[in-house]
């Protein structure tokens, strides 16, 4: 391994500068009409980049974000009781850190990304005045979650790694539950009504419940949409192209709207419930399609071939034409769960206050009228953050072959 | 040897059959449920069904009317109003989001480092953001958020933007358009026949160029037109500003710019990717083969590369106009007076709930069907032709 001062010292070598001056000619300026290119290209970025350093540095007023940090990640919930969304927030990183180790192991890079991701969170935090404690439940996260990653990637060289990989699913699925036990409260918990679920807290919970969901229901409209009994495809597909003919906020309104009117005068349904349900009747069709592509890509020859063995049509859909379409289309999935996260934001205009619900609540506080530059932006970084993160995340994902 | 007694359930059809009379039972069951639950609540609140409150006055105002319509008017009117505002988007925002798209995508495939990189972070950005948090920064950031009138930010000449939107020069048809309409129409008619012809006989051997003559052709037919009527069929307005009046031009509100730049941006970035997913689906060997046949890049590109990347590009591009589309529908967030922003005002006066949700659903399935159907036929002609 060589030091930096050898590293730096080749990298401006006189045979090293020639190297740069060769990659450049051949990648910026190779000909005339290039040259040009690349002179628009700095042009378009030098402006950019000094607008936008302008602004931040010395127009904006951050005030409107620091003062509103609670506001936008939990919204109105209760503050006594926000030691249990820490709580949370430590089991949704330390969970999939554990899973990461079982699945891919632990190594440098894995940790450089926790310990990077933490302390860019703790600099934000501490950047915006939000007091120690913020800090310290943070610093405590990332370390937990580093812990659990080398535990998950330790526990595959032990003997009783292998089951831990297979309970994995359990895992998740149990965690699940306790997020919300935690969330909601009830057994000892003090209750927390879902109105003051907001920001980012509802934003998550919303999109992880829908995708959960629409899941099933999309694998069966799949399946339906490919059956060979013609009353199930009519019914399948008539389903998934009426949804997917529709504009998100016209489902929601109805799910809004019509649901009260489609059940028992008795029966009142959360607005929350409601919401959620009209997002995944939603995603469900989409994700039909999704998971059609992956199910038309299976051979003929796996059909045949698990009939001779005389496996019955449900048996053969669950052991072998399933488990092998939904691995090819998990990129897709993903993508279609990226998606769904986005489109959470349209129920702040069917009245829920997720996080650009609260975004339109913060930025109509009288003193801070007309701040919609930085509230947006920071909100768009939020976004922006999951969405590109999970993308990669799921390019990075290898799925083992066997399973 | 003891003979087995058939059952009913071991009859290979009996399965197949009771699964799909078990299916169309709980559909039944769950139709009934809801429509009797229906029945109920509009009993109780006294409600009924019928679209004769399409005829009441509506009573409300519209901030955008290419239409005409007056808060007098009739609800038909004002949701008519609204459809033709829906439709003012799409039109425009799809070609918008196309040409930018596929300039995006042809960047993204650059021979220029920085212009991929700048592809590339174009891409990543605007993917990865939430259409309705793009749209509320472009009005409330940006269009809301611009100067005054007066000191409105000058781009070139008269065109501007300004609190009161953006002023652009407006392009008017004149009474010629007709005529001119009809000499080019004749134009296209004899060029495509001069085309087919020399092409047949330079497929033969012989010496011919049917681009150069059609090109002629059209020109030719132009000049008639010219000699005819003697001015151009569509006359560019400029904006004039006199005390701070504005006579002439196009002025686009923040509303309708707003929509229609957050909507071209958001698709621009899922049209680039399509683009360049089918450009690089063209494998390396045809650009080679085209070039060792002696091809010019130009040609090769146009007459070997394209047809076989529409292929790939076409299916995926027509799935991001239906979103396109059903997008336009988030105009109501910056209160801009597209389709659905009318209807929900429409539910809110008169609460029928019912009606606006199924005139909703219909306008937008037929908007979809339309544009699904357009992009098929078109789909079906680019496709390879087996033999």
């Amino acid at each position: 391994m060589e030091s930096w001062q050898t590293r730096f010292k080749t990298a401006f070598s006189p045979s090293s500068r020639q190297k740069y001056w060769i990659w450049a000619r051949q990648n910026l300026l190779s000909t005339w009409s290039n040259v040009l290119l690349t002179l628009v290209s700095l042009g378009i970025i030098a402006t950019t980049l000094t607008a936008l350093g302008t602004w931040i540095f010395t127009q904006a007023q951050w005030e409107v974000v620091t003062v509103n940090l609670r506001l936008i990640f939990v919204g109105r919930y209760p503050v006594e009781q926000i030691w249990r969304l820490w709580l949370v927030l430590m089991l949704l990183v330390t969970v999939p850190a554990l899973s990461w180790g079982v699945m891919q192991g632990w190594g440098r890079r894995e940790s450089a990304w926790g310990i990077g991701g933490g302390a860019g969170l703790v600099g934000a935090i501490t950047l915006s005045n939000q007091g120690l404690e913020p800090t310290a439940w943070l610093c405590c996260i990332t370390g937990i979650a580093l812990g659990s990653g080398y535990l998950g990637a330790w526990s595959q060289q032990q003997p009783w790694g292998k089951p831990l990989k297979t309970w994995l699913p359990l895992l998740w699925f149990l965690t699940f539950f306790v997020m919300l036990w935690l969330i909601s409260g009830g057994l000892g918990l003090t209750t927390v009504s879902t109105t003051f679920w907001n920001g980012l807290l509802l934003t998550l919970l919303v999109a992880v419940v829908s995708i959960v969901l629409s899941f099933p229901l999309g694998v069966f409209l799949a399946l339906g949409r490919q059956s060979q009994l013609p009353v199930i495809r009519v019914v399948s597909t008539g389903y998934i192209e009426l949804i997917r003919g529709l504009p998100l906020i016209g489902i929601l309104f109805m799910a809004q709207v019509m649901l009260p009117l489609l059940l028992p005068p008795q029966i009142t349904v959360d607005q929350l419930v409601r919401a959620i349900a009209g997002l995944s009747l939603f995603s469900a069709a989409y994700l039909a399609e999704t998971v059609r592509g992956g199910l038309q890509s299976i051979p003929n020859g796996q059909w045949e071939a698990s009939r001779a063995l005389g496996l019955s049509t449900p048996l053969t859909l669950s052991l072998i034409v399933l488990p092998q379409a939904l691995r090819t289309v998990v990129p897709a999935i993903v993508g279609q769960f990226i998606s769904l996260f986005k489109d959470t934001a349209l129920l702040s205009i069917v009245g829920l206050v997720e996080l650009t619900g609260i975004a339109r609540s913060i930025t109509s506080q009288a003193e801070y009228l007309g701040r919609y530059a930085e509230v947006y932006l920071v909100l768009g970084l939020i976004y922006w953050l999951f969405c590109y993160g999970m993308s990669v995340a799921s390019r990075r994902l290898e799925l083992p072959s066997g399973s | 040897m003891k003979a087995v007694k058939s059952q009913p359930w071991n009859h290979p059809k009996f399965w197949p059959w009771a699964a799909q009379i078990l299916v169309l039972g709980l559909i039944g069951l769950l139709v009934a449920y809801c429509g009797s639950n229906l029945v109920a609540n509009f009993q109780q609140k006294q409600l009924s069904f019928g679209f004769d409150f399409l005829q009441s006055q509506a009573g409300f105002n519209i901030g955008e009317t290419p239409i005409p319509y007056q808060p007098t008017d009739t609800y038909a009117q004002a949701l008519g109003v609204g459809i033709v505002n829906s439709l003012r988007i799409m039109a425009l925002g799809l070609v918008l989001a196309t040409l930018m798209g596929t300039g995006i995508g042809i960047a993204r495939l650059s021979s220029n480092w920085l212009v991929r990189q700048l592809g590339t972070v174009y891409v990543e950005l605007f993917r990865n953001l939430p259409l309705l948090i793009q749209l509320m920064f472009w009005y409330f950031a940006v269009f809301l958020s611009a100067p005054p009138f007066e000191q409105r930010i000058r781009l070139l000449g008269d065109l501007s933007l300004s609190q009161r939107g953006l002023l652009l020069p407006n392009f008017l048809p004149r009474v010629s358009l007709l005529s001119w309409i009809i000499c080019i129409g004749i134009g296209v008619a004899i060029a495509r026949w001069v085309f087919r012809t020399l092409r047949r006989r330079q497929l033969e051997g012989e010496p011919a160029s049917p681009w150069f003559m059609a090109t002629i052709t059209v020109i030719f037919w132009g000049c008639i037109a010219w000699v005819l009527t003697k001015e151009f069929p569509w006359n560019l307005e400029l904006p004039a500003v006199r005390n701070n009046n504005i006579t002439g031009g196009l002025l686009l509100t923040p509303e309708y710019s707003a929509i229609l730049f957050g909507l071209t941006f958001y698709t621009a970035a899922f049209i680039a990717e399509i683009v360049r997913g089918g450009i690089l689906s063209v494998p390396k060997g045809q650009w080679e083969a085209a070039r060792s046949l002696g091809l010019q890049p130009n040609l090769t590109l146009r007459l070997v590369i394209l047809p076989q990347a529409l292929r790939v590009i076409v299916p995926p591009l027509t799935s991001q106009y239906l979103n396109l589309a059903k997008n336009s529908s988030l105009a109501i967030a910056v209160g801009y007076p597209d389709l659905y922003s009318v209807s929900s005002t429409t539910f809110n006066q008169t609460g029928r709930a019912v009606e606006v949700i199924l005139l909703l659903m219909a306008t937008y399935l037929a908007i979809s069907l339309t544009i699904s159907l357009v992009m098929n036929l078109y789909n079906r002609r680019i496709q390879i032709i087996e033999r």
